[in-house]
């Protein structure tokens, strides 16, 4: 019997699946995801696997589940019809909100509309006060009137409470849920107290609403899913990928839905940091770029840089302030409107401007001949020879080379007075500008010097834009995994099961009570720990990682800072000082010497050991014969011109082969293009790594 | 030739959105720094970068437009004080002269020169509100600005690095709230610093060597643009006229556009004398948001800089209402202020209907409450004005953008307790597109025996106006203990427990009632964004 660890990513356009044996081989799967109901796909692409293999599901020991059923529920409003109990006076924070606009000059932006209609946002009569005490009792006689209304009368499936400080004291949150225990032991209910006990009731109250929103769908999905594998002789672990990273049980994943919201991109960053280890770099910038957008993420260390917070579902384009605010733990990207089918255009300026614009799939770029007519990314990426119109998903879609050429000198050579190539290099090179300018800023703004980073790069049109923008960047490394199109399916599998919990506790450093901080860590780790136990975890392989978020007594943003492991007193305080000057100075230059400093939330992550994966050596092959699969004409901007470039087939580059750029490579879902100032070199696990030659000019590119 | 034009184009485009990035920065420090919910939360801020003349190259998209049109104004004077050539490295300069910036006192603005490699290229300004400036407060009931509070007049706050020893013990010394101003203040400094450091990083790899080139190819073309969006209107003359509360007596704001080819003009002459009280508007402040719904309604995606702003004349008589000369008291001017963008809102709706909206609730309701140990302020906002083809938004800020405050921050740095905030059914203006609801805010101080509210407000007597057949929408208000104001512009002196209703104006309707689809209404009366009666009297629905 074989032993096998199964990561089962479901995407918008694919269902991935990523399985290693106990011996390090890996096994990939693809299938088309499927609508509406995606455990579909997910049992299809599982299923043609193990007869592929002659493998049967008793052989897995561990599947990991990411998917993106919660985020599509936010975006295409199909959750569960869900009422809101809040504290009385204030029914509407969830649509006041900010109050702000999300673009100061367009008076006709809108924002997006609250989850739950005013008509199900039903007020209590009690009260908290910024203190953590009772102001006015909870009225529980209220409380069973108005819950009986919402179930008999408005037929509500789901249910969020959040009243106002609860973070603080949330006596009156858990006594509503035991009520309606009592009541309707059916009725799903989430208090904003234990999804997101942070203050800002808007925020809070959002997060909890989405929380619960999408409950019903997850578990019903989870449950189906869960039991369909038990009958078919699963008796493995079914983890789910959380948002922030580590994984998490079925169990957790229904109660808090909403924390497995993203879990494509965290898986995309955790196989590069597997690989990462693999080829013994520290530092990467993870370039992901698809059809409408382009992203990227830091890895320092082995670690994603995280968020605490995330807008789904943005109603103005991609605005920053138009989308509802979810409070969850998600990895930090940077974002791009500009992607393979991101319009070029020309704006009242003369200026060329990429986006936000995009042709999508449908029509999608004018080179596709489906009645697109804006000139794209991908029309220039095909005018200037980097893309082959024989050859698009392994030749099975032409790509209409004229019609891009056209499209290009008609509506950007022209106005512009400029040749239709010069057109071409400035839409790929101005969407890998604004991709470089978003990850400088990034990177400076966490302090870090982008060019000790290596680029790492997936997603379909990543590969044909990375050496150009690495150029740009001047970083030195650039590494293309076999199997990019499968890599967050693979992250899944390199994460350690993991769990985070989080207490309010807001005191002045000065003013701590040291037995309740203690104690409150305590509680947590326990908690922690039985879990893992009950995932058969040794207690000596367990790892805590504490934190706090803190800020100056009067600030209203925190930081996060490690907090020293053990018995926390008096002369802790030292090194806690220390922990957040360094995070504040890496932010913000400067730090308050003179200010105290307020504790606000507290925070562990108990996990797992790191699952061990020893990817077996391709060691069969010598680099022999180098296979060329032909030449052709591809614009370089170094020469200012075409030249005649060799094009090689990825899957014919054995371990160990070198040459140097400039140079094509290509595969069914993607094309690598490397430019003159890289070099190329495949290594023993068939990843292909580009150094970046010595004499390679390194100053600006202008 | 071709090839250079091509990189020209495209390295404008690069450098100015990086340029953009780095005043994003900025203000991102400010905000995330800041001591005071009044930055962190409400974004009652301006990040701006200028050239080696003091014009305005770039502005940060975060930030009032109050604040960034007139600290592009004001830096110049700074200059005027301060010429470049005495600036040297680590030099910062403190200012809050009202008549020459931003409006009011309180408002510090904060210059740093840029020296890079020791050459001065150029200067990041902030024009932040702070928590106290002294004098009587953040009232409106001062004569002169010498009751107003301190005047900061364009002096050196750090000299060569040196913290102003002087200056900061006068500031701590006048205002009550002195570890959040200087809080405040310091998150200014750092946040100009924090931006130098970007912009270092930004010409190296650019190899620039300076930025008034680049600035120069931006702000030409953002003129050029205007221009252009200026020239497809057609030439000629048009008023609006409208009436605001004022303090002792109504205020009548009157302007008259005129556009000449690729030239606007907005002239306010005819509006009324000066108040007595502070509530009087600098011309500045006048100018920055009357450039800016200009903006906003003929050309939202031109940039906003000096080269936008060349073909847009503001004009104002001296000492009338809407110009304010020394001593003139200006601490609420705001509440007049912000009236200007929609009196010119309303002639500009004559020449191009479908880029305007109809009246909103207008000029935000900040609410300044003090006592003998605190001074804090929160703001918040009535209905935007229904749109040609949209419902007004609810409780949004217009033309401000300055956001509001969770209730929980508020009420964990400052004694209030807020009692009741949410929408306030019936204040939109009815119509084919309904006006934005306004908002309801109840709260007290039981901890204080003795505290003061400032009543700064407006649109007591004046309903946001409809467009279009469109209704006008709901009065705003405010009860002291169950009693009705008569005066929007009042400082009330209450005791503990003592109840505050505020009751915030809806935004005006656009387009006939009768036309509003049936659906809609009885979502809106679901809802109770409307009432029976309303649905019944006005939309005719028949149940």
């Amino acid at each position: 019997m074989s032993q096998l660890i199964v990561g089962i990513d479901i995407g918008g356009t694919f269902t991935d699946l990523v399985a290693l044996d106990q011996r390090g081989n890996r096994y990939f799967g693809k299938a088309l995801t499927t609508y509406p109901d995606p455990s579909e796909g997910f049992l299809t692409v599982l299923n043609e696997w193990l007869n592929k293999y002659h493998f049967s599901l008793s052989d897995i020991t561990r599947l990991i589940h990411g998917t993106t059923l919660v985020v599509n529920a936010l975006i295409e409003r199909k959750g569960a019809k869900t009422a809101l109990l809040t504290t009385e006076g204030f029914r509407d924070s969830i649509e006041i909100g900010t109050e702000g606009r999300p673009d100061v000059y367009d008076l006709f932006a809108n924002k997006a509309e609250p989850l739950v209609p005013r008509y199900l946002r039903v007020p209590i009569k009690e009260r908290i006060l910024a203190d953590g005490t009772e102001y006015t009792p909870l009225n529980e006689q209220d409380v069973r009137e108005k819950v009986r209304n919402l179930i008999e009368e408005e037929k509500i499936d789901a249910l969020a409470v959040s009243f106002l400080h609860s973070y603080l004291n949330n006596k009156h949150e858990s006594r509503v849920k035991e009520i309606c225990k009592d009541m309707f032991p059916n009725l799903r209910v989430s208090l904003s107290s234990e999804v997101c006990p942070e203050i800002r009731e808007y925020q809070r109250t959002t997060t909890t609403v989405a929380n619960v929103y999408v409950q019903p769908i997850v578990e019903e999905y989870l449950h189906r899913l869960d039991s369909i594998l038990l009958k078919e002789g699963f008796k493995g672990q079914f983890h789910m990928m959380l948002s922030g990273g580590g994984t998490c049980t079925i169990e957790t994943a229904c109660k808090f839905p909403i924390r497995i919201l993203e879990s494509g991109p965290i898986g995309g960053a955790m196989a590069s940091v597997f690989y990462s280890r693999l080829c013994d770099f520290s530092r990467l910038l993870v370039f992901d770029m698809g059809g409408t957008t382009a992203k990227a993420s830091l890895i320092e260390d082995g670690n994603p840089l995280l968020t605490n917070g995330f807008e789904v579902a943005r109603a103005h384009r991609f605005t920053k302030g138009s989308g509802i605010p979810v409070k969850i733990p998600v990895i930090e990207m940077i974002e791009i409107g500009a992607g393979g089918g991101s319009i070029a255009h020309i704006d009242k300026l003369g200026l060329m401007q990429i986006g936000p614009e995009s042709a999508s799939s449908v029509p999608g770029p004018v080179c596709y001949d489906k009645g697109g007519d804006c000139p794209t990314v991908t029309d220039a990426d095909l005018v200037l020879g980097y893309l082959n119109p024989d050859y698009f998903l392994g030749g099975e879609m032409k790509l209409n080379i004229e019609s891009a050429r056209k499209v290009i000198e008609k509506k950007v050579a022209k106005p512009l007075g400029i040749s239709i190539e010069e057109a071409a290099w400035g839409i790929h090179h101005l969407v890998n500008e604004n991709m470089a300018s978003a990850a400088r800023i990034h990177s400076a703004e966490r302090g870090k010097n982008i060019n000790e980073f290596s680029l790492f790069a997936t997603g379909g049109a990543g590969p044909v834009h990375v050496c150009n923008l690495a150029s740009i960047l001047d970083v030195p490394t650039i590494i293309s995994p076999i199997g990019a199109g499968v890599g967050s399916a693979f992250g899944f599998l390199s994460t350690p099961l993991a769990f985070d919990f989080v207490r309010s506790y807001h005191k002045a450093l000065d003013e701590l009570d040291w037995e309740h901080v203690n104690q409150l860590f305590e509680e947590m780790e326990e908690e922690g720990r039985k879990l893992l136990m009950a995932s058969d975890i040794d207690p000596k392989d367990m790892k805590i990682i504490r934190s706090c978020d803190m800020r100056y007594v009067g600030q209203s943003y925190e930081i996060r800072a490690q907090i020293p492991n053990g018995r926390l007193d008096e002369s802790s305080k030292e090194s806690i000082i220390n922990q957040f000057e360094d995070e504040y100075r890496k932010l913000y230059v400067g730090v308050h010497k003179e200010m105290p400093i307020d504790m606000l939330n507290w925070r562990i992550v108990v996990q797992g050991p790191e699952p061990k994966i020893s990817l077996i050596l391709n060691q069969q092959h010598e680099s022999s014969s180098l296979q060329l699969k032909g030449k052709r004409s591809v614009y370089f901007d170094e020469f200012g011109k075409y030249v005649p470039t060799p094009v090689y087939e990825r899957s014919s580059l054995l371990p160990n082969t070198e040459f140097a750029g400039p140079a094509i490579i290509e595969e069914r879902e993607s094309t690598l293009v490397v430019n003159s100032e890289y070099d190329v070199h495949v290594d023993n696990y068939l990843n292909i790594i580009l150094y970046r030659k010595k004499d390679a000019d390194t100053g600006p590119i202008y | 030739m071709a090839q250079s034009h091509v990189l020209n184009s495209v390295k404008v485009k690069i450098i100015w959105d990086r340029l953009i990035s780095v005043l994003e920065e900025q203000a991102k420090t400010l905000i995330r720094t800041s001591f005071t919910s009044i930055l962190s939360d409400s974004e009652d801020l301006s990040a701006g970068l200028f050239n080696s003349k003091g014009e305005m190259i770039a502005q940060a998209n975060t930030g009032t437009p109050g604040h960034i049109n007139s600290m592009a104004i004001g830096v110049k004077h700074f200059l005027e004080h301060n010429p470049p050539e005495t600036l040297r490295p680590g030099d910062v300069l403190l200012g809050n002269n009202p008549y020459e910036i931003s409006g009011h006192l309180l408002d510090l603005t904060v210059v740093t020169p840029a020296f890079i490699y020791g050459k001065l290229v150029g200067y990041f300004a902030s024009t932040c509100h702070c928590a106290d400036i002294g004098g009587i407060g953040y009232s409106p009931n001062g004569e002169s600005i010498f009751e107003e509070g301190l005047q900061i007049p364009y002096l050196k706050f750090y000299s060569k690095g040196v913290l102003n020893d002087v200056l900061k013990k006068i500031i701590v010394s006048n205002v009550r709230a002195p570890k959040e101003v200087m809080g405040d203040l310091h998150a200014q400094v750092l946040a100009n610093e924090v931006a130098i450091k970007s912009l270092k990083k930004t010409m190296d790899e650019f190899g620039l060597e300076e930025i008034d080139a680049i600035g120069h190819e931006i702000m030409h073309r953002s003129e050029m643009a205007m221009r252009e969006a200026i020239k497809n209107l057609p030439d000629g003359v048009y008023f609006n006229e409208m009436e605001t509360d004022g303090f002792e007596q109504p205020i009548k704001l009157k302007c008259r556009l005129t556009i000449s080819g690729d030239e606007l003009e907005v002239d306010f002459t005819g509006s009324s004398p000066a108040s007595m009280k502070g509530i009087n508007v600098s011309l500045p402040y006048l100018t920055a948001y009357s450039t800016y719904i200009i903006k906003a309604t003929i050309a939202p995606e031109v940039p906003n800089n000096h080269g936008s702003f060349r073909p847009v004349h503001i004009k104002a008589e001296k000492g009338s209402c809407v110009h304010a000369v020394p001593p003139m008291p200006t601490t609420g001017r705001h509440v007049l202020g912000q009236f200007a963008p929609e009196c010119v809102m309303g002639a500009i709706h004559q020449v191009a209907p479908k880029t305007t909206i109809a009246e909103g609730a207008t000029s935000i309701w900040s609410i300044p409450v003090s006592g003998d140990d605190f001074a804090y302020v929160a703001f918040s906002s009535g209905g935007m004005g229904a749109r040609p083809n949209k419902d007004g938004l609810s409780a949004t800020s217009f033309p401000s953008s300055v956001h509001g405050v969770s209730v929980e921050i508020m009420e964990t740095n400052s004694p209030l307790i807020i009692q009741r905030k949410e929408l306030r059914g019936d204040s939109g203006g009815a119509g084919q597109f309904r006006g934005g609801l306004g908002q309801v805010i109840q709260f007290t101080v039981e901890s204080r025996n003795n505290w003061n509210l400032s009543s700064i407000f407006d649109r007591f007597k004046n309903g946001a106006r409809g467009l279009d057949g469109g209704l006008t929408g709901a009065c705003g208000a405010v009860y002291i203990n169950g009693v009705k104001s008569t005066n929007s512009k009042a400082v009330y002196h209450l005791k503990a427990g003592d109840q505050v209703e505020l009751y915030l104006p809806g935004g005006g309707g656009y387009g006939n009632p009768l036309d509003r689809p049936k659906e809609k209404v009885l979502s809106d009366l679901r809802n109770n964004y409307i009432s029976k009666e309303t649905a019944k009297k006005v939309y005719k629905l028949q149940q």
